[in-house]
């Protein structure tokens, strides 16, 4: 699997990504720098967590017009897999590849912790080793990972099944107290209307690694070199 | 507004925080009467923050050498040897006065300083830790400082990508006017690829890179060296304004062009921004530096000489390339799109000389500015001896249950939760032991070994007796790594104390300083770093003294480490080190019987390195399933701790203990006895056996229970539920109307 790491200046999980990515498929990643629009063949590409641009404007805003979004969006409509985390979600979403927006957190605080989500959607490429209704253990750390759709939106995830991942706690509930952000429906992550684009805000790629504390993020990299190679 | 002509008098030295001897040295060395831009460079390179003048002679008397030190104190950060030709750089620095006059600014900027003194010497940073000191909680300031000194902290740490990942915080009303904020960074390098700061070659190119210059925290150095009085919000211009984003830029352009050969020498711009980084380079390197400042990159425009060389303005650089790569190192700058401009040149004037609009506005010789820098012997007191209270005159009002509940809940020892999940403490996907233990471990990257650190400080014991209290704050840190299994390798340290023109206060540093001397040496744990914090007083009042130690240790195998998290239930559980029941300073005292009184508990150094050498060993050998040091609120809270610490990994373990000894068990329970651990095992009897051929005092207690409560004999039960409410609620509840 050739799979490629885009960076912006202020990028900062891209090696955190390459350690869970080489894991899964033995392979490195490459990286490519914002203003490349040449990739190297690529399987799969991976906008990563980080401050591009320091979030000065709006998270993921100045990254989301850089030349090298304009080739993701290109891959992307050609049915290549993209996955965003965090302010790679962010940034998602500002391109348009994914509906809606992330704004502050309601608590205006920046969250650093393990949450509990649950797979919604089992039956994509990034989830196929997941099974609907698991509950995983998987880290935030955000600033800005309120999922806000407007009431039509949401209904059209839902009509579509693009919702991937849902805030709940270890007994499987999903409401107002185990939502750690203020997200509508309690989202933390969602899939395009193609499903070969996901965004989420946990960091799956920080739970790979029985040392770290979990190992529950494995699985959205096995399931990636599963549908790839 | 700094006239740019002219000479100044004696009275613009006063007000430059100069003395009258001071400028008349000043005229001495130059044979003249200094400019204006002079007498700034002079000031800030004399001030107490850069020049350690009251502070030097002690400070000289610290152990600075062992077998895996590198570099001790004199360069940007310490580095000793991690083995595999790896090394840990490090170093504390304080952010104290910038922090109360501007929470989140001066917090974050304490981040931004301490990272750039990492990465200045080659290393990545991969761990940030932070040291805070509050008002009560009942003074007005203390939520609005606690709230933006922790969004600052982590504003700065997450948007760079370095995990904050251990600290330390305390309330007392002594730190009302002042509160402190110490920030530790640890970076890892290779040991044969370190930079330093000694310029070298006359003709070659002197390189600003980075951020451009600006009218921010001008003279910061001089601020950070006086008292406060009622003005002190005032000074908040002289705050600087910190830009995670361009450090970012800059520590990787750095990172980058340090994988060539192309830096002679590099120092970063810290307290007192170019005059303190071009005068080190030079001086260090016996050499002259020419600076034309219309080649450094300004902010605005209009800036006076004065200005650019006193702008405090942060994520700057200073270096000497090799002329040869000029082209290499500028395309690495211009990729990351950081200023790069060549200033000056270096030469054999032995000067330091300023140019500006093509007239010269400082011409220094560099050797006697630094060999006359002021230093002082101050004069200092012995601080007297406090009694030995007797613990038996303390019982309780209350059942010892609501002792616990006061204790377990109470703003010291309540849990730190609401302020490190405002901290990223997992970027870089290496974070082992996250907030909350003992030591923070962090695996080093790409190898089965990791780094335990610690910041540790009990002010309390410091005011009580120095010198007691500056061992103890070495032994505790030396203690949390060993609990983590880790080997401690070096410390670094954070001076934070009053005015040093009082000789009681003066005594306070003194004695700290022995005993912190004393402990280093005998427990093998040497200063590689550090920094000094005066005048941390407002109106005359002063701070407890408080000599913040950041331990560093070594984890050689991560599989041979422990956690304080109970584990398994029907284990025995036991205690290392000898009991005494010392009521004296501790926490008990003052949040049951409202009392800070009396001497703090004693510490045996040599009890300390064989309690603490054993515990070592027993992780090594597997035969621990959990460990814990026992420091603040004595050994319940510790045992609570571990049990609390089960939840996390849905245990949910509980405790049954007993006394076993005949010390009154409120004593026995909340007493603050030095140089002892909590472990449990599945095989209490040879580790019973193992300790008493080390000489080494051991006790079973009880045992690990399934029952999701602290049973303790004679006191009751206390569910796990109850307890961790309790523990948990004190500050979100106090800060919810901050």
């Amino acid at each position: 699997m050739n799979s490629t790491i885009v960076i912006f200046p202020g990028t900062n999980r891209e090696r955190d990504m390459v350690m869970a990515v080489e894991r899964a498929s033995g392979k490195k990643p490459n990286f490519v720098w914002y203003n490349d629009t040449s990739f190297p063949k690529t399987d799969l590409i991976i906008v990563p967590g980080g401050f591009s641009y320091g979030d000065y404007l709006r998270s993921g805003a100045m990254a989301a017009r850089s030349p090298a979004m304009n080739s993701v969006l290109e891959y992307a409509s050609k049915g290549v897999p993209i996955l965003g985390v965090c302010n790679g979600f962010q940034i998602l979403t500002e391109v348009g590849l994914l509906p809606g927006a992330l704004i502050r957190n309601k608590n205006l605080k920046f969250i650093c912790r393990n949450v509990s989500i649950k797979v919604e959607a089992d039956d994509s490429i990034f989830t196929s080793r997941y099974s609907k209704g698991q509950i995983l253990s998987i880290p935030v750390a955000h600033n800005d990972g309120n999922y806000f759709a407007s009431e039509g939106l949401l209904q059209e995830l839902h009509d579509r099944s693009q919702i991937a991942f849902k805030y709940t706690d270890q007994s499987g509930r999903v409401d107002a107290s185990t939502n750690p952000n203020g997200s509508c429906e309690n989202i933390a992550g969602i899939l395009n209307a193609q499903k070969n684009v996901l965004g989420l805000m946990p960091h799956p790629e920080n739970a790979t690694d029985c040392n770290l504390g979990g190992t529950d993020g494995r699985p959205l990299f096995q399931s990636l070199v599963d549908a790839i190679t | 507004m700094t006239p740019t002509s002219g000479n100044p008098t004696i009275e613009d030295a006063l007000e430059h925080g100069l003395s009258r001897d001071e400028f008349n040295s000043i005229q001495e060395i130059l044979g003249r009467p200094p400019t204006y831009t002079e007498l700034g460079i002079f000031s800030s390179m004399w001030s107490e923050h850069c020049s350690y003048k009251s502070s030097k002679k002690w400070l000289k008397t610290l152990p600075t050498s062992g077998e895996h030190v590198i570099q001790g104190p004199g360069e940007n950060a310490g580095v000793i040897s991690i083995g595999d030709g790896q090394a840990a750089v490090f170093k504390i620095e304080s952010h104290n006065h910038p922090s109360f006059i501007e929470p989140y600014q001066g917090a974050a900027t304490g981040v931004g300083g301490i990272l750039r003194d990492v990465f200045t010497m080659g290393a990545r940073p991969v761990a940030n830790l932070n040291a805070l000191r509050f008002g009560s909680p009942k003074n007005e300031k203390t939520k609005h400082l606690l709230s933006g000194v922790v969004a600052g902290i982590g504003g700065y740490g997450n948007c760079i990508g370095v995990p904050t990942v251990g600290g330390e915080v305390d309330f007392h009303s002594a730190y009302n006017g002042n509160n402190l904020v110490n920030a530790m960074t640890v970076g890892i390098a290779q040991s044969n690829k370190i930079f330093y700061s000694a310029a070298a070659g006359s003709g070659n190119p002197v390189i600003y890179v980075g951020a451009k210059t600006g009218r921010d925290g001008i003279h910061g150095a001089t601020m950070s060296s006086a008292e406060f009085n009622e003005d002190a919000e005032e000074k908040r211009p002289t705050v600087q304004v910190g830009d995670p984003f361009t450090e970012k830029l800059l520590l990787e352009a750095c990172l980058e062009l340090m994988e060539s050969d192309a830096i002679i020498a590099i120092q970063d711009m810290g307290a007192a921004g170019l005059t303190s980084s071009s005068v080190e380079m030079a001086g260090k390197g016996g050499l002259g530096m020419k600076l034309n400042l219309d080649h450094v990159p300004v902010r605005e425009e209009g800036m006076s000489a004065y200005e650019i060389m006193l702008s405090e303005s942060q994520e700057r650089m200073l270096m000497i390339l090799d002329p040869n790569t000029e082209d290499l190192a500028r395309e690495i700058f211009n990729k990351w799109e950081l200023d790069f401009a060549v200033i000056g040149t270096l030469n054999d004037t032995g000067h330091l000389e300023v140019l500006k609009n093509g007239i010269s506005e400082a011409n220094i010789p560099i050797d006697p500015m630094v060999d006359q820098s002021p230093e002082y012997d101050r004069p200092w007191s012995e601080i007297p001896k406090q009694e030995q209270i007797r613990s038996s005159d303390y019982r309780p009002k209350g059942s010892l249950q609501d002792v616990f509940e006061v204790l377990i809940g109470c703003p010291d020892l309540s849990s730190r939760r609401w302020i490190w999940e405002q901290y990223d403490h997992l970027v870089m996907n290496n974070t082992v032991a996250r907030p909350g233990g003992d030591a923070a471990v962090v695996r080093v990257n790409d190898t089965n070994k990791a780094i335990a650190m610690s910041v540790d400080c009990t002010p309390r014991y410091c005011l009580a007796d120095p010198k007691v209290g500056g061992a103890q704050a070495v032994a505790e840190a030396w203690r949390n790594i060993t609990a983590t299994g880790a080997q401690p390798l070096a410390i670094t340290n954070n001076m934070n104390f009053g005015n040093p023109e009082k000789p009681e206060i003066m005594g306070q540093f003194v004695g700290c300083i022995k005993g912190m001397s004393e402990a280093a040496l005998k427990l093998k744990f040497p200063v590689v770093s550090g920094n000094v914090s005066l005048y941390n007083e407002t109106n005359g009042v002063a701070i407890l003294p408080t000599p913040v130690i950041g331990g560093v240790g070594l984890l050689e195998d991560l599989g041979k480490s422990a956690t304080i998290a109970l584990k398994r239930h029907d284990e025995d559980i036991i205690l290392i080190g000898s009991c005494s029941g010392w009521l004296g300073q501790s926490i008990y005292l003052r949040e049951i019987h409202g009392l800070e009184m009396g001497a703090p508990p004693p510490l045996d150094l040599d009890e300390e390195k064989r309690n603490g050498d054993l515990v070592r060993n027993l992780i090594k050998e597997g035969t621990v399933s959990a460990c814990h040091d026992i420091s603040d609120g004595g050994l319940l809270i510790a045992i609570a701790e571990m049990a609390l610490a089960s939840i996390k990994d849905a245990m949910f373990l509980g405790v049954k203990i007993t006394n076993p000894t005949n010390i009154p068990d409120h004593a026995f329970f909340f007493g603050e006895e030095q140089s002892r651990y909590i472990l449990t095992s599945p095989d209490a009897n040879s580790i019973l056996e193992i300790a008493k051929r080390h000489n080494v005092t051991a006790k079973i207690l009880g045992k690990t229970t399934k029952n999701q409560e602290l049973t303790i004999d004679k006191i009751g039960n206390i569910s796990l539920q109850r307890c961790f409410e309790i523990n948990e609620r004190w500050m979100p509840e106090y800060m919810k109307t901050a």
